[in-house]
């Protein structure tokens, strides 16, 4: 039987220690009316036999297409450095570190990624990570909570919608009062949320690049938040980051992001990131895991989980959020990331993913009908209206092998035509070529 | 040891990712970061070194013995990595089967979800999972998130959820942050006394939150008796599944009453635990809540194709941008078949019967509160010891420099100076015979050379750590 050790005669001598006749006599306190009804499961298969079952398994998804899809999800070049470091066993089968000097490696990677994303967003402080940049918002959303002690929060509607919804459906039980300021042709709008904001506001909610791709300076309407005592959340994309105005630059009081970017797969979805950062006088509402540096007995150097005081196993009831685990072994594959392709590696990845967008942009609003719906400045990731229903579109070109990008009409009404359309540094200017050529027979 | 950033060179190149260098031509520059990061430049080689002599500052179970009680560290079977790596799951886009036609491009994955949900199903007794909870508290709040739907579609008006004394602090955090008053009870003889249950029990009582076998490693034999109460009142009964691999195969949550359940995958089906997660908390339900489960679902058309159903007006909406943890809840996939039936029965019995011996043969040494038959782990004391000046960390601490990670100490908070342990199925007799003497010889120090523990540890790269100063001084990024 796959992994237990134990041969007949070893577990004779066990149950002889314990005093019992068999292995059954151990759960003789379930009763026979607790006993299962039926456990139909099939047998055990061989380690070969699993693969291959899976490798057929893997086999029926499509994962040779081209594809211009993000919607804040990217397809960004991972470094073979990131999985041989961190698939090391002590890394990678480790738990979370309650034993400090047991667990130096992990507690210092921590520290180090703290300090990396700090850095990238401009802020002071950030935690160990949360679940994936969705939830880092809805903890954001419930420090400002905590912080003013109020209940209106003003979200504009240019953030991920996928995020907006999350949000609902977690604060669904809770007296919270949620005031959506509509995009304008896919700009966020400023002056409508500054207006928005008023005394009763706990906060203000942005995305930057926008889901529709435009790129702000929300410095101004940090200003006017922080006067209305209002705490200022801003979304953030980390790649991009290297080149933009830093979250902390702008005002910001809470920074968070989805950090899959940083050196994970995409993999249908998760495991992601969360990343959360923020000003110092915001650190003891901020959720999770947090490592602080220190010193041992001896006065050497060594870091520890910190501030548990905020937590569930601590607090229960009253802690500052329910969440234990983290995500740290795919913080600790963002931090080899940041390292191996260092300051400089970057900055390239970032400028040449915009560089490729932009050529993109610029070949598709070459065919007719094609306009951009982005506009002013933009990163890695735009939308384009087509003179057509996207949703038709995707669909003519996904059964050639060919993903587009994302229809905006999912979830804005009114944009049935839009196409949100992402590159990164691993799209070739070949594939853009292709692209404009087959979305301009699609629309002919 | 020095930091990446202490290590850095201005200057010095990593790993180009791509060619071309194009200017930030393309943004205002009143858009743009001034400076630098602040991230390091080092070259690979120096990138290498620094994170290898990290993990080797590290405990993982690829290398040492880790009987931490409520964490089920079991040795993570190499194999599913494997799959887990294969580029037909990591490169897919997980927004790919929203596009309309583009469900055919990822059939493989969508089957992954719609067999691990009916296999967890079948192995809790439960009619529906949702894989979509990306930890084992995150489906607490989804489960409590799927209880208070529940009451609301009914109208019933609760505002209470019951928590043992004895529950993991996860337990009482969620059903706060759900919205919920979180209600106490006391055990009685290490498990929920139907008595005292019955004197917080009344009409606002939503839920009671349970995990069985308890935090003290018990069987909660009253269960039956528990679940007619709650009926009575129309509450519903909550399963914190993080103890499962105790009852597999003997025992299924659904069949004994209970409505909601969460697993932690890292935990039974064995997916490493990667230094604090990621984990994977799925939860199933009783058929009654299946309505409420998050968006979306994966179901099955008669021509045996795959496809995501949004269309579910009752559900609690999304927990989760996607379908939660895939890369996760894929290597637990994998880790069930190559088990089947009989051998997740053969994991519970011999987790059961590890514990029990590492009970029998320690309980002579340390103060054992319940040393009766227990379940996958156990409670010792080291009370006795305490009144000596050793505490629960000494012990601790001295394990650490045999090189076993140390057990849960001073949890649950019910027994004072708790050292509980959980040494799963996977170890062999070996290994738990030197653990137990290593843990004897510890306890006969007390007496003789009680430094040797109180000192501990004096092996590893730091000795005993100052929190307290940590958590004044609130240094947390490398930066003065």
């Amino acid at each position: 039987m796959p992994f237990v050790p134990h041969t007949e005669d070893e577990v004779r001598e066990m149950l002889a220690t314990i005093g019992v006749d068999s292995v059954e006599d151990l759960f003789a306190e379930i009763s026979a009316d607790m006993r299962p009804k039926s456990f139909d499961l099939p047998e055990g298969l061989s380690e070969m036999e699993v693969l291959s079952r899976l490798e057929a398994m893997a086999a029926k998804n499509a994962t040779n297409s081209v594809s211009f899809l993000g919607a804040g999800f990217y397809d960004h070049y991972i470094p073979a450095a990131v999985d041989a470091l961190t698939m090391r066993g002590e890394f990678y089968t480790a738990y979370t570190p309650y034993q400090p000097e047991a667990s130096q490696g992990t507690l210092q990677a921590i520290f180090e990624y703290q300090t990396a994303v700090t850095r990238l967003l401009g802020m002071e402080c950030a935690n160990a990570s949360v679940y994936d940049g969705g939830t880092a918002l809805y903890e954001a959303l419930m420090m400002a909570v905590r912080k003013t002690k109020r209940r209106k929060i003003v979200v504009s509607e240019a953030l991920n919608p996928i995020y907006r919804v999350m949000l609902g459906s977690y604060t669904s039980n809770l007296d919270l009062e949620f005031v959506t300021v509509p995009h304008r042709d896919g700009m966020t709008d400023i002056d409508g949320l500054k207006q928005a904001i008023d005394d009763s506001t706990a906060a203000v909610l942005v995305q930057n690049p926008n889901f529709f791709g435009s790129i702000n300076d929300f410095t101004e309407l940090f200003a006017a938040a922080k006067a209305a005592k209002a705490v200022s959340v801003i979304s953030a994309y980390p790649v991009l980051q290297t080149l933009l105005k830093t979250p902390g630059a702008m005002g910001a009081d809470v920074a968070v992001a989805e950090g899959q970017s940083l050196g994970l797969p995409l993999s249908f979805g998760g495991p992601y990131l969360g990343i959360m950062t923020c000003t110092k006088g915001m650190v003891r509402q901020m959720p999770g895991r947090i490592v602080g540096r220190t010193n041992d007995s001896q006065g050497r150097t060594g870091y520890v989980l910190t501030l548990q005081a905020r937590e569930q196993h601590i607090r229960r009831q009253k802690a500052t959020s329910n969440i234990c685990s983290n995500q740290s072994l795919c913080a600790l594959r963002a931090l080899v990331h940041m390292c191996a392709l260092g300051e400089l590696g970057m900055k390239r990845a970032a400028r040449v993913s915009v560089e490729r967008a932009h050529i993109c942009a610029e070949k598709l609003t070459a065919i007719p009908g094609v306009k951009m719906l982005t506009k002013g400045a933009f990163g890695n990731e735009f939308a384009v209206t087509l003179p057509v229903n996207a949703f038709e579109v995707i669909a003519k070109l996904t059964e050639r092998g060919f993903v587009p990008g994302f229809p905006l009409g999912r979830y804005f009404d009114g944009l049935e035509n839009g196409l949100l359309v992402a590159c990164t540094e691993k799209t070739s200017e070949e594939q853009i070529g292709i692209f404009a050529e087959m979305l301009r027979g699609a629309l002919k | 040891m020095k930091t990446i950033y202490e290590k850095s060179v201005a200057g010095r190149e990593g790993c180009w990712p791509c060619e071309g260098m194009a200017e930030e031509a393309y943004i205002p520059k009143e858009l743009l970061r001034d400076g630098d990061i602040g991230l390091p430049s080092a070259s690979e080689l120096d990138v290498v070194r620094h994170f290898t002599r990290l993990s080797q500052r590290n405990y993982g179970v690829d290398g040492n013995f880790y009987p931490l009680g409520s964490c089920t560290m079991k040795y993570n079977p190499k194999f599913t990595e494997v799959v887990a790596a294969m580029p037909g799951f990591t490169r897919l886009h997980p927004v790919l089967p929203q596009l309309r036609g583009a469900g055919g491009l990822c059939q493989g994955a969508l089957q992954v979800m719609y067999d691990t949900e009916n296999l967890l199903s079948e192995i809790t007794g439960m009619a529906a999972f949702t894989l979509h909870p990306m930890a084992g508290a995150h489906g607490e709040l989804t489960g409590v998130m799927l209880m208070a739907a529940y009451h609301k579609d009914r109208g019933n008006k609760k505002t209470k959820v019951i928590v043992p004394d004895s529950a993991h602090g996860t337990n009482p955090a969620s059903a706060a942050i759900a919205g919920y008053d979180v209600v106490s009870v006391e055990s009685k003889d290490g498990i929920v006394d139907p008595a005292a249950l019955a004197e917080v029990l009344d009409d606002e009582v939503a839920g009671m939150m349970m995990t069985c076998p308890n935090t003290l490693g018990l069987f909660e034999k009253n269960l039956p008796e528990i679940v007619r109460m709650l009926r009575k009142v129309d509450a519903l009964l909550y399963y914190d599944g993080a103890n499962l691999n105790a009852i597999m195969g003997k025992m299924r949550v659904g069949d004994v009453g209970f409505d909601i359940v969460h697993l932690n995958l890292h935990k039974t089906f064995a997916t490493p635990h990667g230094g604090g997660g990621p984990g994977s908390g799925p939860v199933g339900v009783s058929e009654k809540l299946v309505p409420f489960l998050p968006i979306s679902r994966v179901a099955k058309r008669e021509d045996g194709r795959y496809f995501l159903d949004y269309d579910q007006p009752k559900s609690i909406g999304y927990v989760a941008p996607f379908y939660g943890n895939f890369g996760v809840y894929l290597k637990a996939y994998a880790y069930i078949l190559r088990l089947g039936g009989p051998g997740l029965t053969r994991a519970t019995e011999n987790a059961v019967l590890a514990a029990n011996y590492m009970r029998a043969r320690l309980s002579g040494h340390f103060e054992v509160p319940y040393d009766r038959i227990c379940m996958h782990e156990f409670v010792a004391s080291a009370a006795p010891q305490a009144k000596k000046g050793v505490h629960a960390l000494d012990f601790a601490k001295g394990l650490l420099d045999k090189g076993y990670h140390a057990p849960t100490v001073y949890f649950p908070l019910i027994v004072p100076e708790a050292i509980m342990i959980e040494p799963t199925e996977t170890e062999n007799k070996e290994t738990l015979d030197q653990f137990c003497d290593d843990l004897i010889e510890l306890a006969g120090l007390v007496d003789t050379n009680p430094e040797v523990l109180t000192s501990a540890p004096v092996t590893l790269p730091v000795t005993r750590l100052d929190e307290t100063k940590a958590a004044r001084a609130m240094e947390l990024t490398d930066d003065l």
